[in-house]
């Protein structure tokens, strides 16, 4: 029985989910308490941690810059990737519509989060 | 004539049907709360490329409760994907050899909720330093 | 000693093709001893109440695979599954999941068969040797390398337990895959690249979505889970690598 198998471009999208996964199990839940809960409500950290010329200057800074881009992106694709898979498991086919929606937003999110960090300079 | 006629079985709530499925279900919907927040964290970042003015008010919309309630929603959801994803471990990595010695199952697990706090701590220490 | 006035009653999901348009539950009443199977409790069904209710089974021991059923919705081999660990409750009955109902409890398997067939589930020699030059030799080590998927019985559980198939039917699926990955694994092998254009497709290991359901469902500890998820490793090395080795190489 020989078929004419189409190589499967999934490599891709699923190194950019488990690498998401892998920094969003590592880095998500210290991150979420921090920017959305301590800084706000003004625990544990001094109140200007994420003032604007301390924000600033970590975008600006390499490493900053780098630590940014890389949370958003992977974050984007390793969550629009499990949405992709779950959206067929309740009956959304996995077809050009769904994978241009979901894999659409990570890249349209990718971009715009390089372009912004591009424009602040270094 | 054959009398064959195979019956093929809807799929429709197949993952009510088993505690299992249940679980899965719910450690694949923590995709929504890493989303949410990787949606947040860019709409933060636009808002600092847009000067001053815009972050401190992206900053303060982060005080209102609606806020802090949505980032404590998001803090769950990001705490069970952590968990759900160490659990899964020994099933989504090849085996693990130390010493010529396979990792057991749990050997595994353990590890990667090591990693996880110290992952945690890496960015309280980070944070700590920038500020 | 067991109580011989036991009674445990059995739903099962009937279908006749010849007659029925959609599958129906039936309900028996089935009197039973503490050391029977839920095999036996359906042979006593055939026996004493409706000798057209169709099943396969063949060993009664856990080792030919023919006698999986959904069990209360779980896949389990009704030969190890017994009937005392369910009283007083209900059991269901249920033909195993995912795949078409031939009759009753009996699937259609042909499926199952043709990605079987496809995975090269044999080994393909490394190197070829006469006879005269010996045997091939193997380690321990190398041994305990595929001895795991090597116990693979083809029962299907793993199909039954993976959603993934039961979305598509064409995804060669949890068994297939633990043996093919069987194969990759051992030293006197070496058609892994032969077997790679099967792993890397569209139908191949990129469609699991790790539930892993199968690993828990498999009577003989396969972990056929973790099988597929080394091949989504070795299809993503594949996929970038490719374009590094010499052309006319596959």
């Amino acid at each position: 029985m020989t078929k004419n198998r189409k190589r499967s471009n999934a490599p891709v999208f699923w190194l950019l989910f488990g690498a998401g996964g892998m920094l969003a199990a590592l880095t998500g839940p210290m991150l979420i308490f921090i920017t959305g809960i301590a800084i706000p409500l003004g625990l544990l950290f001094p109140e200007d941690t994420m003032s604007y010329p301390k924000m600033l200057g970590f975008a600006q800074n390499f490493f900053g810059k780098g630590f940014i881009f890389v949370i958003i992106a992977l974050f984007l694709w390793h969550s629009v990737h499990r949405i992709f898979h779950s959206l067929h498991e309740f009956g959304i086919p996995a077809g050009p519509t769904s994978k241009l929606v979901c894999y659409g937003t990570a890249l349209a999110g990718t971009l715009v989060s390089a372009f912004v960090l591009f424009r602040m300079g270094f | 004539m054959s009398k064959r006629r195979p019956y093929i079985r809807p799929m429709d709530g197949w993952w009510k049907k088993n505690p299992f499925f249940i679980e899965y279900v719910i450690h694949e919907s923590t995709a929504f709360f890493v989303l949410a927040y990787a949606l947040t964290l860019l709409v933060g970042l636009v808002r600092l490329g847009q000067g001053e003015t815009a972050w401190s008010a992206w900053l303060a919309s982060l005080k209102t409760p609606l806020a802090i309630v949505f980032h404590v929603c998001l803090l769950a959801g990001a705490v069970y994907h952590a968990f759900s994803w160490f659990k899964l471990m020994p099933v989504t990595l090849p085996p693990v050899r130390i010493g010529g010695r396979k990792l057991r199952a749990d050997e595994i697990v353990t590890g990667g909720f090591v990693a996880a706090v110290a992952g945690a701590a890496f960015i309280y220490l980070l944070v700590w330093g920038l500020a | 000693m067991s109580d011989p006035g036991k009674i445990i009653e059995i739903e099962v999901l009937r279908y006749n093709p010849e007659n029925d348009e959609a599958p129906h539950s039936t309900v028996y009443k089935v009197p039973f001893t503490d050391d029977m199977s839920v095999l036996q409790g359906v042979q006593y069904i055939k026996d004493n109440f409706d000798g057209s209710l169709t099943f396969r089974w063949s060993c009664r021991m856990a080792i030919c695979g023919s006698c999986g059923m959904m069990i209360n919705g779980v896949p389990k081999l009704s030969c190890e599954t017994f009937l005392r660990d369910y009283y007083p409750n209900r059991i269901s009955l249920e033909a195993l999941a995912h795949f078409p109902i031939e009759k009753d409890l009996v699937v259609d398997w042909s499926g199952f068969m043709e990605k079987l067939e496809s995975v090269h589930p044999y080994i393909i020699p490394k190197e070829k040797r006469s006879p005269e030059e010996g045997e091939y030799l193997q380690t321990p080590e190398q041994f305990g390398e595929y001895i795991r998927y090597a116990a693979c019985i083809n029962c299907t559980l793993c199909y039954s337990a993976c959603p993934q198939f039961g979305l598509d039917p064409d995804f060669i699926g949890p068994g297939a895959l633990a043996i093919l990955h069987r194969y990759n694994m051992d030293s006197r092998d070496g058609g892994a690249t032969r077997r790679m254009e099967l792993v890397a497709s569209e139908e191949g290991v990129f469609t699991c979505s790790a539930a892993a359901y199968c690993s828990e469902v498999c009577p003989k500890h396969v972990d056929p889970a973790n099988a597929v998820n080394i091949n989504k490793i070795n299809a993503s090395k594949d996929y970038f690598l490719r374009f590094l080795r010499p052309k006319g190489e596959s």
